[in-house]
C-alpha cells in the first residue's frame, strides 16, 4: 500500500534549481534514507514534501489524497486549500534537526500540544499517550522537564515523542542527529531503529551511513538535485554504480 | 534643621487615601493600556503595510511626546471644542480621573505594544516551523505557541514600564487628582513643609516599586522557570 508518494518536484531559489524533479514512493514500512552531500537539495526535498517550503512544481499524495496545489506570483506552488494542507500536515510528523521543541512548554505539554489542540484528542487521553511514547523513547523521567534544561539527545527523543502522538501516516526526519554531540546520537538512533522495526513509515534525511544501511529499507543518493542512484542499501551502499556515490561514500567511511 | 513629621503622621489617613488613588489609576491604566496593547502588537508585527505603518505611527508618536503633553491635550486641550462639550463624552472627558486614566493608558499601550511585538519578533523560527509543520493554523499558532512565548519573555522588559507607569501616575496630580503626589502637594502647601511632604511620599513609592518588583519576581518564577539556568 503505497503511503506517500511525491512526483516530479522542482524547487527553484532564482535561477538556482535546488530539485530538478525528484520522486519518491513509499509503501506502509518503509524507510527510506536520503543521503547526499550538502546543497544535494535532500533537506529541500523533506521541507517541500510538508510544504515548508513550496516547490515549483510536482504532485504530493499521502495515502491516496493529492494535495492541491496551486501557482502563486512567484511561480511556486501554494496549498490550494489551507485545511487541507493543515490536515495532511497534521498526518506527516516532523523531525527537525535542531529539535524545535516550544521552549515554554514542558516536555510532557510539547507532546501533547498537538494532539490536544489540533487533532480534539481528550487531553486526559492525550496526556496517557503522551506517557505511552516518552516511556517508549526513554525520557518518561524528563515530562516536566523544560526543553532547555536537557540535553540534545533528550530533546530530540522528546521531539520524536511529540511526532509519534499524532499517530502520523508518514515520519520525516531531516537530519535528525546531525546537531548532536557524537556521544549522544546511539540514543536518538536506537529510537529511531526500534520505530523502523514497528513498521513505521519514514523518510529520513541522514548523514549515518551506518542507520542508511542497517536499517533502511530504501535509500536514495541525491547530488546536484536529482536522484543518481537508488535501490537496496545493501546493494547501493556495497556496490555503488555512479563515480559520485563512490566518491561521497570514501569520504563518509566509517 | 529639625524635621517636623507630627504633621504627616496627623494626615496619615489622607496619605494613605492617595496610596488607594494611585494604584487605582495605576491598575486600570495597566489594564486598559495591556489589553489594547496585544491587537497592536500583533498588527505590528504583520507583514501587511495597511496594519503595521498605522501603528507605528501611533507608537512613534505616543513614544516620541511627553507624557504630560499628552495628560494636557486630553484634559485642557480638548475641552476647549464646542463639540466636544456638547457631546455625549463630555461627563467622562470633563472628569480628571477619566481622563488621566484614559491618557496613562494609551501611553502605556504604545511602549507595551512595542515591548510585545519585540518579543513576538523574536521567537525562535523553528518553533514556528515545528508549529507550522504539525499542521497548526495562523491563530491557533498565535494562541498557543507565538503569544504564550513572547508574552512570557516580555515579563523583565514590562516590569520596567510598569514601575515607570507608577511613578508617571504622579502627574495626575496636576489636573487636581489626589493621588500620593497629590496629598503632597496640598500637605506642602498647608504646613509649609516641602521636604517632609515629598519625602513622605517619595517613601510610599519607593514600597510600592519594591512590592510590584516582588511580584515580577514571583510571575518570573513561575513563568520564566524554562529561562533559568538549572539547579544540578
Amino acid at each position: 500500500m503505497v503511503k506517500l508518494e511525491v512526483d516530479d518536484l522542482h524547487k527553484r531559489y532564482g535561477a538556482h534549481e535546488v530539485l530538478k524533479g525528484v520522486s519518491l514512493k513509499a509503501d506502509a514500512g518503509d524507510v527510506i534514507s536520503v543521503i547526499g552531500s550538502s546543497g544535494s537539495g535532500k533537506s529541500t526535498l523533506l521541507r517541500c514534501i510538508n510544504l515548508l517550503e513550496q516547490p515549483n512544481a510536482g504532485r504530493i499524495v499521502l495515502d491516496g489524497e493529492e494535495l492541491r496545489l496551486v501557482p502563486a506570483k512567484d511561480g511556486t506552488l501554494r496549498a490550494a486549500d489551507r485545511k487541507q494542507l493543515q490536515r495532511i500536515r497534521s498526518r506527516l510528523a516532523m523531525v527537525f534537526q535542531h529539535f524545535n521543541l516550544w521552549s515554554h512548554m514542558t516536555a510532557l505539554e510539547n507532546v501533547i500540544e498537538v494532539p490536544v489542540h489540533v487533532l480534539g484528542v481528550p487531553k486526559k487521553e492525550a496526556i496517557e499517550r503522551a506517557e505511552h511514547y516518552l516511556a517508549k523513547v526513554g525520557v518518561a523521567h524528563r515530562k516536566n522537564a523544560y526543553p532547555s534544561h536537557m540535553s540534545g539527545g533528550e530533546q530530540q527523543r522528546v521531539a520524536i515523542a511529540r511526532a509519534l502522538a499524532v499517530e502520523p501516516e508518514v515520519m520525516l526526519f531531516d537530519e535528525p542527529t546531525s546537531a548532536l554531540d557524537p556521544e549522544l546520537v546511539g540514543e536518538v538512533l536506537k529510537v529511531m531503529r526500534d520505530l523502523a522495526q514497528e513498521g513505521r513509515t519514514m523518510i529520513v534525511v541522514t548523514h549515518e551511513m551506518g542507520f542508511a544501511r542497517e536499517v533502511s529499507t530504501h535509500v536514495m543518493f541525491l547530488h546536484q538535485g536529482l536522484v543518481e542512484e537508488e535501490g537496496n542499501p545493501r546493494e547501493v551502499l556495497a556496490r555503488p554504480r555512479s563515480e559520485r556515490l563512490q566518491q561521497f561514500l570514501s569520504g563518509n567511511l566509517k | 534643621m529639625i524635621l517636623d513629621f507630627s504633621v504627616i503622621w496627623e494626615n496619615l489617613p489622607q496619605f494613605l487615601h492617595g496610596v488607594g488613588v494611585t494604584l487605582q489609576l495605576l491598575f486600570v491604566s495597566l489594564a486598559v493600556g495591556f489589553v489594547w496593547a496585544v491587537p497592536l502588537a500583533l498588527m505590528r508585527v504583520s507583514g501587511s503595510p495597511w496594519l503595521n505603518l498605522p501603528v507605528w505611527f501611533y507608537t512613534y508618536v505616543i513614544r516620541g511626546t511627553p507624557m504630560l503633553v499628552q495628560l494636557f491635550l486630553l484634559y485642557y486641550g480638548v475641552a476647549q471644542f464646542e463639540a466636544v462639550r456638547a457631546s455625549l463624552f463630555w461627563p467622562w472627558l470633563s472628569d480628571a480621573t477619566f481622563c488621566a486614566c484614559l491618557a496613562f493608558a494609551i501611553n502605556t499601550s504604545g511602549y507595551t505594544a512595542e515591548i510585545i511585538a519585540g518579543c513576538l519578533k523574536t521567537t525562535p523560527p523553528g518553533e514556528i516551523e515545528a508549529a507550522r509543520a504539525a499542521g497548526m493554523s495562523r491563530l491557533q499558532m498565535y494562541r498557543r505557541i507565538l503569544l504564550p512565548s513572547a508574552l512570557r519573555r516580555a515579563l523583565p522588559q514590562y516590569s520596567n514600564e510598569v514601575v515607570m507607569m507608577l511613578h508617571a501616575t504622579s502627574m495626575a496630580s496636576l489636573v487636581t487628582l489626589a493621588d500620593i503626589t497629590g496629598v503632597a502637594r496640598t500637605i506642602s502647601a498647608q504646613y509649609f513643609l516641602p521636604f517632609e511632604a515629598y519625602l513622605t511620599a517619595g517613601a510610599f513609592y519607593l514600597v510600592l516599586t519594591f512590592l510590584l518588583l516582588q511580584l515580577f519576581k514571583a510571575a518570573e518564577r513561575r513563568w520564566l522557570a524554562h529561562l533559568r539556568p538549572q539547579r544540578r
